[in-house]
């Protein structure tokens, strides 16, 4: 978990081919993967209700014959672009094309499945509709790995993703939808629940980044401590989430009672606070350990050349180590955010919210729009942080060379 | 100078660990001062012996699979056939990553259905990871005069693979395997959410019936397998160094 993290993947695997059309190896299993979607499953499938078993319909009965046919016509020609060795940007297009046209589809379905006036039957996506998705999110991924686009272009396309679906979320073409509709259900909690799992995410994470960043930076320096600091830690992130969630439950109702002025701050047994604390001791691992390993990572000629012009240690960790160490702290940093916005969905157990609520409500009431009502928003923030946080490590990790270069 | 105390304490650990399995009810006063005068003070509704049978053979299963299926995925993608698809791996690999493991679980629920096997798929796609990972960088990394000498040997290919790749990268495959059931043990006590028989349903139970007892026991009892296997897998990982004589 503590280990390096990379995202650049330096490899020229493309020789010049002939004159000959080759087939792209991946092209083939992707259109294989998107061929079943379209032939083998089903595109939407319409319920009478919220938790009953429904029909499912293909892509022609789901829309009116133009858009079916349109869809169609579309998918295959990216197939086709999937399956030859082209420029990736070609690829890329045709992915993006896909996507679009897909998301476009399955709102419109919605509204084509759904009889007038019935506010009951709940449309939603089928497995052929996510069969597809990830078809196309691979030739996706794929074209942009060999792309290899730089930092701020990856993040500029995560922004032009996250526009196109505020877009259609907007613009009131996925309405119709039954995850939609469970939202429109609970729209004040849904933004509630969001801010409690965003707080939980990134506050864990910047009280863990307070106390692991000194505490990595004196396990550095005092090595007698390093072991017995690293192994606690070690033993902590041994205990499952659920049960950590749920030990302390009776600390913090114990400091609640007995500590003045705790319960004012919002220090409860059940709520957010154990999970706030759990999600703390679960993120203190990587940053400690990440902070130790990229502190002894520093060359030592850095420290020699350092102290040799009479830099005080206060100077000499914060001018030169720690810039240095940088690209690995950031590197835990992704890592503990991503794993908190993940667990912060198990605080709901505790009724500590978060996106978690929707999940097990929706367990609970084997309704799986409302699922994903809490699954979908996770996932893309945890993506999101990824992204952005793998371009920051790239922009961080490429100061070094350069000062050296100067 | 206390090189022993880790083994010792380990050792006791263990002894504790089989003697609550077999007889809870020995420790029935340790637990009590942390129940409510009329609750159990030991889980009452399911044998916590058969709980964590169930629980470490769902992690058994799933890790099997597991690395199985990503040795075999890693070996493809080194291979000058698969070549093309390494990038991407790496790429599939990292995004993998950040799906969380609760929404997995929910997600492989209306394919599957409630119980065992939404929690077998969530454990067998967070043990893929670690372990693909591990395999792909270890065989990627291989020192090139050693896979000169191989070549240069005369070895064929499926030779190379089986006596130089693989067991040169061993060690590194046995650390990928060692995270990866350490998350599954944690991972399957989620699985009780959606109806798994696992150690999670006593800490379910626990939170329901607000009995911290049930919490602890059921989170202790996952911990302390987690470190007594953890601990195991990096002794055959430090054997397995020990005897390639790398460091």
């Amino acid at each position: 978990m503590t280990e390096v993290f990379q995202a650049g993947l330096p490899f020229g695997l493309f020789p010049g081919g002939g004159l000959k059309i080759r087939f792209d190896k991946l092209g083939i299993v992707i259109a294989i993967i998107a061929a079943s979607g379209l032939v083998f499953s089903t595109f939407a499938v319409l319920k009478p209700n919220r938790i009953l078993q429904g029909q499912a319909k293909t892509i022609l009965e789901a829309l009116p014959a133009w858009a079916g046919y349109g869809l169609l016509i579309l998918l295959i020609a990216a197939i086709a672009a999937a399956l030859f060795r082209t420029s990736p940007w070609i690829k890329l297009i045709a992915a993006a094309a896909s996507l679009t046209a897909l998301a476009l589809a399955i709102g419109y379905a919605a509204g084509f499945l759904t009889p007038a006036g019935n506010t009951y039957a709940r449309v939603s996506p089928a497995s052929g509709f996510w069969i597809l998705i990830f078809a196309f999110a691979l030739l996706a991924a794929d074209a942009l790995t060999r792309l290899q686009p730089p930092p701020w272009m990856r993040v500029l396309f995560l922004c032009i993703t996250a526009i196109g679906i505020a877009a259609l979320l907007f613009s009131g073409s996925w309405n119709g939808l039954s995850i939609m509709k469970e939202y429109a259900g609970r729209a004040d909690v849904f933004w509630t629940e969001a801010g409690k799992h965003v707080t939980l995410a990134l506050g864990s994470l910047f009280a863990a980044a307070l106390v692991g960043l000194p505490l990595g930076i004196l396990c550095h320096r005092v090595s007698s401590l390093r072991a017995g600091v690293l192994n606690t830690l070690n033993l902590v992130q041994t205990i499952p989430s659920i049960a950590l969630f749920g030990i302390l439950i009776g600390p913090l109702a114990w400091v609640a009672l007995n500590v003045p002025g705790a319960a004012a701050l919002g220090i409860r047994g059940i709520g957010m606070a154990p999970a706030f604390v759990a999600l703390f001791l679960y993120s203190l691992l990587p940053i400690v350990a990440n902070t130790v390993v990229g502190l002894a990572g520093v060359p030592r000629e850095a420290n020699d050349a350092a102290r040799g012009i009479g830099m005080t240690d206060r100077q000499r960790l914060f001018q030169v180590e720690f810039p240095l160490a940088l690209p690995v702290i950031l590197t835990a940093i992704r890592i503990v955010l991503v794993q908190n916005i993940g667990m912060a969905t198990i605080a709901a157990l505790i009724g500590g919210g978060g996106f978690g609520v929707f999940v097990f409500q929706g367990i609970g009431q084997t309704a799986m729009d409302l699922v994903l009502l809490g699954a979908v928003p996770t996932v893309a923030l945890a993506f999101a942080a990824a992204v952005v946080l793998d371009a920051l490590i790239e922009m961080n990790s490429r100061v070094p060379n350069g000062v050296s270069a100067a | 100078m206390k090189a022993w105390l880790p083994t010792i304490l380990r050792g006791l650990l263990f002894v504790v660990l089989v003697a609550f399995l077999l007889s809870p009810t020995t420790f029935e006063p340790v637990l009590k001062p942390l129940v409510d005068t009329n609750a159990p003070a030991i889980y009452n509704q399911g044998s916590l012996l058969d709980l964590t049978l169930q629980h470490l053979s769902t992690v058994f299963i799933a890790t099997l699979v597991a690395i199985v299926v990503a040795i075999l995925l890693a070996i493809l993608v080194t291979r000058p056939f698969g070549a093309e698809f390494l990038p991407l791996s790496r790429s599939l690999v990292n995004i993998g990553q950040t799906f969380p493991p609760v929404a997995v679980l929910a997600l492989a629920v209306p394919a599957v259905g409630f119980g065992e096997k939404p929690t077998l798929i969530a454990l067998f796609l967070y043990g893929l990871l670690p372990i693909f990972e591990n395999t792909l960088t270890a065989l990627t990394n291989l020192p090139r005069s050693v896979m000169e000498a191989a070549r240069g040997s005369g070895m064929t290919n499926f030779q190379r693979l089986m006596k130089v790749e693989l067991p040169l990268s061993l060690p590194i495959i046995v650390a990928g395997i060692r995270l990866s059931v350490t998350i599954g043990l944690a991972t399957a006590t989620i699985g009780s959410t959606v109806a798994a028989r696992t150690l999670g349903e006593v800490i379910i139970a626990g939170l329901q019936s607000n009995n911290l007892a049930f919490i602890l026991q059921g989170g202790l009892i996952v911990g302390a397998l987690a470190v007594l296997i953890y601990d195991g897998l990096s002794a055959v990982e430090k054997m397995l160094t020990r005897r390639l004589g790398i460091a």
